[in-house]
């Protein structure tokens, strides 16, 4: 479904990306885990057009991402720090994106219910609390039913029943056939989700490899430990 | 992009600057046109307060929007929008709102008062000078990442257009006094829009008649309409060039 050749972007001197290819398929939940600093915010930007690699390419759906915008129309995408115009109430902000996406119909409202967001309408977003700004990030990711979801630092603060229900929308979309990508620190989160990893360091991807194969390799059964293990053999 | 222009617009007019900046643009207007008898000279002393305060209100404020809407940018660039349709809505939505300002502020009270040539000329210049101003914001914001160095970006170029050019523009003229240099001088005031401006309102009054040889020699270029149209040109190109290097520089630039 995606699909990255050879991508390369370097920031300054510095190499944010670093010749990485992998390519990522329907039905599954993959989680980017890394160091800070290792490339996982630019990949996920590079992949939405946020960022334009020095080298390599992207494909969607077997198309160019370079120099196209529609392909977009199949993403959902919820940024580490969702940050909405000030003046604007959450409900000109739903308004908007219901309005640039040009659906007004089957819409998947469920974590708007969830979230109880429905009784916020009128609060303007600089009022709003860290957390509540990423239930309506979260929200509007999963509002137009894309096909890929793509979800930077999605439970970071979300409080736990939030969490849950959460992960409970993320797991049941992936049964609905589409592609989850989600960047996360705390992994005791991706636990129960994540049917793929792939781990970067320093730009370069070490691994794309499914949970089995994982836990085969480093003999552990829990993900923390698996990527502690990972992580220590490669922490210089 | 009309979508997004209508949500620009709805967010700045809420904006209490905006408001600030149209009271105080009412305010001038009225007290200028009420203290003086004749509505000419006051045309003149709004002119002053004009070609100061709107570049640097424009110039100022478009910058810091900008700077302010990196995340609402990133929001929309994530959508399956194009950039060019995001960055020119952005940009309409911008201009046309600091020209809504100036309009009802200072526009209003202009042609309640001069509603003439010259009263319609002022309106015009205001409002293409804000559009300008926008424009070269837009130019600092792609340029640089970095907000403090946006702003003061922002705030030199207003300084020279504004100061340092008709320092330039002086320091030229005792150097080559001895040169005939009126025809150069109309190259050299289309290389500032606040100047062109300030020249094309000036000829309009009878104060031009002071302004001696170098006044006759350009009320014998910009008076004629030969003249105006190739100064409304200079100025939409004062537009165009900032708009279109902005855009291809936002086109290709990392979020």
């Amino acid at each position: 479904m995606i699909t990255l050749n050879n991508i390369s972007k370097q920031f300054g001197k510095l190499k944010v990306l670093d010749h990485v290819s992998t390519s990522c398929d329907q039905s599954e939940c993959i989680a980017l885990i890394g160091p800070n600093g290792s490339g996982k915010t630019t990949l996920i930007k590079s992949i939405l057009g946020m960022v334009i690699p020095d080298s390599g390419s992207i494909t969607f759906n077997g198309k160019d991402i370079a120099n196209n915008f529609q392909y977009r129309d199949e993403i959902g995408y919820m940024p580490q720090i969702g940050r909405y115009p000030d003046n604007m109430t959450i409900g000109q902000v739903l308004g908007m994106m219901k309005d640039i996406r040009g659906k007004s119909g089957e819409l998947d409202e469920d974590l708007i219910q969830a979230f109880s967001i429905n009784n916020l309408l009128n609060k303007r977003m600089r009022t709003l609390s860290g957390g509540t700004i990423q239930k309506v990030s979260a929200a509007l990711a999963f509002l137009f039913k894309p096909v890929v979801l793509i979800l930077d630092e999605p439970t970071a603060g979300l409080d736990p029943v939030a969490s849950e229900l959460f992960k409970e929308k993320i797991i049941s979309e992936k049964d609905k056939g589409k592609l989850v990508l989600i960047t996360s620190h705390i992994l005791s989160d991706l636990d129960d989700l994540v049917t793929r990893i792939i781990y970067m360091q320093d730009g370069k991807l070490v691994f794309h490899k499914s949970m089995e194969e994982l836990r085969r390799d480093t003999g552990e059964e829990r993900l923390v430990k698996s990527i502690a293990q990972v992580m220590v053999s490669n922490y210089e | 992009m009309n979508k997004i222009i209508k949500y620009v617009i709805a967010d700045i007019l809420r904006n209490k600057i905006m408001v600030i900046y149209t009271g105080f643009l009412l305010a001038a207007s009225f007290s200028v046109f009420s203290l003086e008898d004749n509505t000419s000279k006051g045309l003149l002393s709004l002119l002053n307060i004009i070609l100061i305060v709107v570049p640097l209100v424009s110039i100022i404020f478009s910058t810091i929007y900008m700077y302010n809407s990196v995340e609402f940018i990133e929001l929309l660039v994530s959508q399956p929008l194009k950039r060019r349709t995001i960055w020119l809505s952005l940009f309409t939505g911008l201009a046309s709102s600091l020209s809504i300002a100036f309009f009802i502020g200072a526009g209003i009270p202009v042609l309640l008062y001069q509603a003439n040539w010259i009263g319609y000329t002022m309106v015009f210049s205001g409002i293409i000078l804000s559009i300008i101003f926008a424009a070269i914001a837009f130019l600092a914001t792609v340029k640089m990442r970095d907000k403090a160095k946006g702003i003061g970006a922002a705030i030199m170029l207003w300084l020279y257009f504004s100061l340092l050019f008709d320092g330039l523009v002086l320091f030229l003229l005792f150097q080559f006094a001895d040169y005939p240099l009126e025809k150069p001088m109309i190259a050299l005031s289309t290389l500032n829009p606040i100047d062109l401006s300030r020249i094309l309102i000036l000829l309009q009054l009878d104060v031009s008649a002071m302004m001696g040889y170098t006044g006759a020699v350009f009320k014998d270029f910009f008076g004629t309409s030969t003249g105006l149209i190739f100064s409304f040109f200079v100025l939409l190109t004062w537009i165009i060039i900032p708009v279109w290097y902005s855009t291809k520089k936002f086109n290709s630039k990392d979020l």
